[in-house]
């Protein structure tokens, strides 16, 4: 295996109020490989949004170790995020979304540059057309993507995202994930997505990280070796899919 | 937005409607009861409109004293703004600084502009700085609520997104709260100018004043002159609805992405 770009190692978590504390992680360790494509699963409500907001800064572990090689030169660690909800800013237009980290993430860059790299990933995400329309006046794919676009021009390490295309149709699900694989390719992005959908999981990953109920830990690591691109009606690939319902069913 | 289509114009109609008939309806007593003490024909305020620029009652100018109004309720206005926006965006932002100056804010925003008068005329004088700072007091607190409002309102999510790229504070205010809490500042800023109208009116009734829309309305009530006093009411409700239209139509302009997200 590559030397990992993130490295988790023991993560626990409890949320506490006043009145009762609920422990939601109870020390998560895995690693997850450049250029890899790692899906996290689990019960629902087993934590697996609050590993990957602690990953991306958003949230305090309380015990564990996260390393994180740095993707830019500054030597920040950089892992970019996208959210379930497309979370663009809707008083920005396309263009000035998808540039909006690069702007905070690296001072000084020059605005040529910026205008470069947000053309290279305008055209990745096949938004050219759209560069200086308002997100609401996109469809949800297309925000999605944009989305996409933004996390990725900071040239993160790793790319974070929840629950990414759930809200979507089937057809512009499938799209994404397409995507999300040709991305990978041309960029040698590496992912770490959670998914409730086990179809998604196996069409897209390397490995699946599956997590036990609440406290999580890391209950199964299934390699997927399936070759790209993968067929959901392979007989193959609907044995893995059994596998893979009944292990997180068992674990709820 | 501008474009005057049919429909548009329909819909101006139905508003146009009432007004004639309210004009129908004072012609038609003021003939009947023929006192100009009680309400003047409406011919004797429109000669007084349509002479815009000739010296009303011995004084200035109806144009003269409408400048003077507007320069006093606009340089209000901007300095509430000036003060109001920043405190809000400061308050909303933090529950402590909230917790601190809250109660202050809810006692002092009920009391009517007008009622700091007395002390306005001690520690300023009389005369612009006084009439300013009613105006101040009036346009403050819509300003200040919407902009605590606005920025409470901005969405959570946006704010992790500056986060994730590691955002510093300052970025976060520059970057999504202040753009997210705009629109709601704006309304903000909308009521604010129409009470600050409603604000000078009320200031330059008061003794030691020389010009202005609500100089010229006392003055013409000690002179029995009720037609000046229904010229300038009208002045003022026009200038009042032309701001409300200027604030509405930036609204969608500005913020056409509002709600649709």
């Amino acid at each position: 295996m590559m030397e990992p770009v993130l490295s988790l190692d023991g993560i626990k978590k409890t949320f506490r109020d006043s009145e009762k504390s609920c422990p939601a992680l109870a020390g998560v360790s895995f690693d997850v490989a450049a250029r890899e494509i790692v899906c996290i699963m689990g019960p629902s409500g087993c934590g697996k949004s609050t590993l990957l907001r602690i990953i991306g800064g958003l949230d305090y572990a309380d015990a564990g170790r996260i390393d994180q090689t740095s993707g830019n030169k500054d030597g920040k660690p950089s892992a970019a995020m996208v959210f379930q909800d497309h979370a663009l800013f809707p008083w920005l237009t396309v263009y000035e979304n998808i540039v909006y980290g690069l702007r905070l993430s690296v001072q000084n860059l020059a605005e040529e540059e910026i205008g470069k790299r947000a053309e290279s990933l305008l055209d990745l995400t096949h938004l050219n057309a759209f560069a200086l329309s308002y997100p609401h006046q996109l469809s949800g794919g297309m925000k999605q993507r944009a989305s996409v676009a933004r996390a990725l021009a900071i040239k993160p390490s790793v790319l974070l995202m929840d629950e990414p295309f759930s809200a979507l149709d089937t057809f512009t699900r499938r799209e994404l994930e397409d995507e999300v694989l040709r991305i990978r390719q041309d960029l040698k992005t590496t992912f770490l997505m959670v998914t409730h959908n086990p179809e998604e999981a196996i069409y897209l990953a390397d490995r699946i990280v599956i997590l036990s109920g609440r406290p999580a830990v890391v209950s199964d690591i299934l390699q997927i070796d399936l070759p790209y691109p993968r067929d959901p009606a392979d007989p193959a690939f609907i044995r893995i899919r059994e596998q893979v319902t009944r292990m997180i069913q068992g674990k709820a | 937005m501008v474009l005057i289509s049919k429909q548009s114009i329909r819909e101006y109609g139905k508003g146009l409607a009432l007004i004639v008939i309210l004009l129908i309806v004072w012609e038609g007593i003021a003939l009947l009861i023929q006192n100009n003490y009680i309400l003047p024909r409406l011919g004797e305020i429109l000669s007084v409109l349509l002479q815009p620029a000739a010296p009303v009652l011995g004084g200035e100018s109806l144009i003269q004293n409408t400048i003077q109004s507007l320069k006093e309720v606009l340089t209000g206005f901007l300095c509430a703004a000036a003060i109001a926006i920043p405190l809000g965006l400061l308050i909303g932002w933090s529950k402590e600084v909230q917790k601190y100056l809250n109660p202050t804010i809810q006692i002092l925003r009920p009391v009517p502009p007008i009622a700091w008068m007395p002390f306005a005329i001690a520690w300023f004088g009389i005369g612009f700085n006084s009439i300013l700072f009613i105006i101040g007091m009036g346009a403050f607190f819509p300003i200040l609520i919407n902009t605590v409002d606005g920025v409470q309102g901005v969405r959570l999510r946006w704010i992790e997104v500056a986060d994730t790229f590691h955002a510093t504070t300052f970025e976060k205010l520059r970057t999504v709260i202040l753009p997210g809490a705009l629109p709601v500042i704006w309304t903000g800023l909308r009521v604010s100018f129409g009470v600050a109208w409603m604000c000078v009116v009320a200031a330059e009734m008061l003794p030691g004043t020389t010009a202005g829309l609500g100089y010229l309305i006392m003055y013409a009530y000690n002179l029995g002159q009720l037609q000046v006093i229904g010229a300038g009411m009208i002045i003022i409700g026009i200038i009042g609805l032309g701001a409300d239209i200027l604030f509405r139509a930036g609204q969608e302009r500005l913020f056409g992405w509002q709600g649709r997200e």
